[in-house]
C-alpha cells in the first residue's frame, strides 16, 4: 500500500487547549492564590486595606525579579545559587561608590555592572570550563559574599543620596510602588522572551535535551551563558531595590534568599530537572508567597510556623498533580 | 494638644488611685518584636511584657519576630504590625540602619516606636532602652575573665554573635577600652558564631585548637557561651579554659556545676521586657515624652533617664556563679 496510509496521524495539539488550560499548573496556582486571599480577608480585619495590600507586595517583588531570570535558567537545566551573594556584592559596591561621592545614576550603573560581571563570571565557569552550575554557584556564593565581608567586616555603608530612596521606598502612583511596577514590567519582558521568541524556544529545547539541541544547531553554551548574565543582571537590579529599601548595606544583606527564589520558581511549576515551566506560573508563585507570609504575619503567627506552612504548601502543590494523575490512570 | 496630654495625665493619675478603672479604657496594643523567635532570652522578655500587661490591665502584648536574625525578616514582621495599626512597637533590632525606613513609616502613621536590647539608629525610633550600659557590660566581661585567670595572666579570646550585631560590637569595643587596666588579660582574637549553636561550637573548637595556651573564652551572647562551654567540656579542658560572658542561667547551670564556666553575667530579660512594655505604654498613652533628659517610669524596675541621644540604661548586669545559679536557673 502507500506510505501515507501507514503514517500515524499527528495532531497539531495533543489536547484541547481549553481543557489543557483548565487543568494546568497555573490554574491550580490561581485557585490557591484566591483561596489564600479569601482566607486572609476572613482571618484578619486589617488585610483588605489598600495600604496593607501595597505593603504586601514588598514581601515578594525583589525576590520575584530574580525568580523571573532564575526560571529561564532552571528551564535550561542550570541553576544559580549565588544570586543572594550577588545582591550583597552589588550593594557593597554601591556603598563604596557612595563613600566616594557617587550620585544615584552612577549607583544604578554600578549595581547593574556588578551583577552583570558576576553573571559573566558564573556563565564563563559553567560554559567555558564545563563545570556543573550547582557546584560553580555554591562556590561563587561564598566568593561574592566573602568579598563583601572582607570589604565591610562589621561595618555598614549608609548615607545613600535622597533620590536613591525612590527605588525601594517610592510610589509611582498612589499605592503602586516603583518595585511593583518594575516587577510587572520585568515579568512582561521575561514572559515575552520565554514564550514568544525563538530564543525562548531554544531554552526549552536545551532543558529537554541539550545534545539534541546542539545537533539541531542551537548554540547551547552561548544561550546558557546569556541566561547566567541575565540572572546576574536581575540580581543587580534587585540589589538596587533592596539597598534602597534598607537605606544601608551590610555584608549579611539578603542572606538565604537564594533558597526562597528557587522555592518561588519551583512552586511556579518550573521543573527542577529543566525543560518545563512558565513565567505566569512564577509570577503567581511570587504572589502566593507574598500572600502567605503577609497574611500569617497579620495574624502574628510565629515565623517558624510560617516556614513550616510554606514548606507544606510547596510539597502539596508539587504532590497534588502527581497524585491526581495517578488517580486518573487508576480510574481509566 | 497640651490640654489633651494634661487630661491624659490626670486620667492616668486617677486610674492609678482607683484600681480597676483602667479596664474601662480602650485596649493599648503593644508589639514586642524579638530578633528571632525560639531564643530563651526573648521568651523571658515576653514573660516580663505579659507581666506588665497584666499590671496595666488595658494592654494587649503582641509578641512576634522573624525565624532567623535577619533585618529583612524583621521588616516583614514590622510591615504586618503597621498594617494592624498597633499602638506601639518595641523592637530589638537585627540591624541598626536597615530598619530605619520601615520604622519611620510606622512613626509617620502615628505608632510609638522604641528599641530595646539591640538599638535602632536615632532617626528610626523615639527612644532606646539599653539593658545596661555598654561600658558596664564590657568592663564586667573583662573583669570576670581576669578574676579566674591563673597567676600572671593568660590568653583570652572572644566568641561573638554575628559581625553585624550592634550590641555585641559595642560591648567588644568597651572590652577593648578597659583592657589596659587588666595587664594579665592578653586578648588574642575575636571570632563570630552568628548566634548559631553549631557554628559557635565549631568556632570555639577552632579557638581551642589554634591557641593551645588559651585560658578564657568571653562569649557575650547566650548562644555562644553555651556552645563554648560545651566545646571546652568536650575537649576535656575544664579547669584549664574558663568560659565567661553573657548567658542565661537555665542554659548555663550545668556548665557552672561542671566548672566549665566559673561565672557569667546577664541582666534580667524578664525585667527588660517588662520595662520596655511599661515605657511603650507610657509613650503611646502620652503620659511621657521621649526627649533628652526625660525621666520615664518603668514600673517596679524604676525610672530611666534619657541622654542626648534619647537612650537610657535599665540596670547593671548581674553576676551568676555557683553560689546563686540554683536559685535563678528555673526563672529564665
Amino acid at each position: 500500500m502507500t506510505v501515507a496510509s501507514t503514517r500515524p496521524h499527528i495532531p497539531d495539539r495533543l489536547e484541547n487547549p481549553w481543557r489543557m488550560a483548565l487543568f494546568s499548573w497555573e490554574t491550580l496556582l490561581i485557585v490557591v492564590a484566591v483561596a489564600i486571599f479569601i482566607a486572609n480577608s476572613l482571618a484578619s480585619p486589617y488585610f483588605l486595606n489598600v495600604w496593607s495590600l501595597s505593603d504586601l507586595t514588598f514581601n515578594f517583588t525583589e525576590k520575584g525579579l530574580i525568580a523571573l531570570a532564575m526560571a529561564l535558567l532552571i528551564v535550561a537545566g542550570e541553576i544559580d545559587l549565588s544570586v543572594a551573594a550577588i545582591i550583597a556584592l552589588s550593594s557593597t559596591m554601591m556603598g563604596m561608590a557612595v563613600q566616594a561621592g557617587a550620585d544615584t545614576p552612577v549607583l544604578v550603573l554600578i549595581a547593574i555592572g556588578t551583577g552583570l560581571a558576576c553573571g559573566i563570571f558564573n556563565g564563563a565557569l559553567v560554559t567555558r570550563l564545563g563545570l556543573p552550575s550547582i557546584v560553580v554557584t555554591i562556590g561563587t556564593m561564598s566568593l561574592f559574599r566573602g568579598i563583601s565581608y572582607i570589604i565591610l567586616g562589621d561595618q555598614a555603608y549608609k548615607g545613600y543620596p535622597a533620590g536613591f530612596a525612590f527605588f525601594g521606598q517610592g510610589y509611582v502612583w498612589w499605592v503602586i510602588s516603583f518595585e511593583l511596577v518594575l516587577f510587572i514590567v520585568a515579568a512582561f519582558v521575561f514572559g515575552v522572551l520565554l514564550h514568544r521568541t525563538s530564543f525562548g524556544r531554544t531554552i526549552y529545547a536545551i532543558g529537554n535535551n541539550p545534545v539534541a539541541a546542539t545537533f539541531s544547531g542551537v548554540p547551547v553554551e552561548r544561550v546558557k551563558f546569556i541566561l547566567f548574565c541575565l540572572t546576574g543582571l536581575m540580581s543587580g537590579i534587585a540589589s538596587i531595590c533592596l539597598t534602597s529599601r534598607l537605606a544601608s548595606t551590610r555584608p549579611s544583606i539578603a542572606f538565604g534568599w537564594e533558597l526562597e527564589v528557587v522555592t518561588m520558581v519551583v512552586l511556579g511549576g518550573v521543573s527542577i530537572l529543566g525543560g518545563a515551566g512558565s513565567i505566569p506560573g512564577v509570577v503567581l508563585a511570587a504572589i502566593i508567597m507574598g500572600l502567605v507570609t503577609f497574611g500569617l504575619g497579620l495574624l502574628n503567627v510565629p515565623g517558624i510556623v510560617m516556614s513550616i506552612f510554606t514548606g507544606l504548601l510547596l510539597i502539596t502543590v508539587i504532590a497534588l498533580p502527581i497524585l491526581w494523575n495517578r488517580l486518573r490512570q487508576k480510574g481509566a | 494638644m497640651s490640654i489633651v496630654r494634661k487630661l491624659l495625665v490626670t486620667a492616668a493619675a486617677t486610674a492609678a488611685l482607683m484600681v480597676g478603672s483602667a479596664h474601662a479604657q480602650e485596649t493599648v496594643r503593644i508589639a514586642l518584636v524579638a530578633k528571632a523567635l525560639g531564643i530563651g532570652f526573648f521568651e523571658a522578655a515576653n514573660e516580663g511584657a505579659q507581666e506588665a500587661a497584666k499590671e496595666l490591665g488595658n494592654v494587649e502584648v503582641i509578641y512576634t519576630g522573624p525565624t532567623d536574625t535577619t533585618a529583612e525578616g524583621q521588616i516583614e514582621v514590622i510591615n504586618s504590625l503597621i498594617a494592624q495599626n498597633v499602638d506601639a512597637i518595641a523592637v530589638s533590632a537585627n540591624d541598626t540602619d536597615a530598619l530605619v525606613p520601615t520604622l519611620k513609616r510606622a512613626m509617620d502613621r502615628g505608632i510609638t516606636v522604641i528599641s530595646w536590647d539591640s538599638g535602632v539608629a536615632p532617626e528610626g525610633r523615639q527612644m532606646h532602652l539599653n539593658p545596661s550600659s555598654n561600658q558596664l557590660i564590657g568592663e564586667m566581661c573583662v573583669k570576670m575573665a581576669a578574676e579566674h585567670l591563673p597567676e600572671g595572666g593568660g590568653e583570652v579570646a572572644i566568641l561573638s554573635a554575628s559581625a553585624t550585631h550592634t550590641n555585641q560590637n559595642n560591648w567588644i569595643a568597651e572590652m577593648k577600652k578597659v583592657l589596659p587596666e587588666y595587664p594579665g588579660v592578653n586578648l588574642v582574637t575575636t571570632v563570630y558564631g552568628d548566634d548559631l549553636a553549631d557554628k559557635s561550637y565549631r568556632e570555639a573548637q577552632g579557638l581551642i585548637q589554634s591557641y593551645p595556651n588559651l585560658k578564657a573564652i568571653i562569649a557575650p551572647t547566650s548562644v555562644g557561651i553555651v556552645a563554648a562551654a560545651q566545646a571546652v567540656t568536650d575537649a576535656g579542658k575544664i579547669g584549664e579554659i574558663n568560659v565567661t560572658g553573657l548567658g542565661l542561667p537555665s542554659e548555663m547551670a550545668a556548665h557552672v556545676e561542671s566548672g566549665a564556666s566559673k561565672s557569667f553575667a546577664i541582666w534580667n530579660p524578664i525585667d527588660l521586657g517588662y520595662a520596655a512594655t511599661m515605657i511603650a505604654y507610657n509613650l503611646a498613652t502620652g503620659q511621657a515624652t521621649a526627649e533628652p533628659g526625660a525621666q520615664i517610669s518603668m514600673g517596679r524596675v524604676g525610672t530611666v533617664t534619657l541622654d542626648q541621644n534619647n537612650e537610657g540604661a535599665m540596670a547593671e548586669p548581674f553576676v551568676y556563679d555557683a553560689s546563686n545559679i540554683e536559685q535563678f536557673k528555673d526563672i529564665f
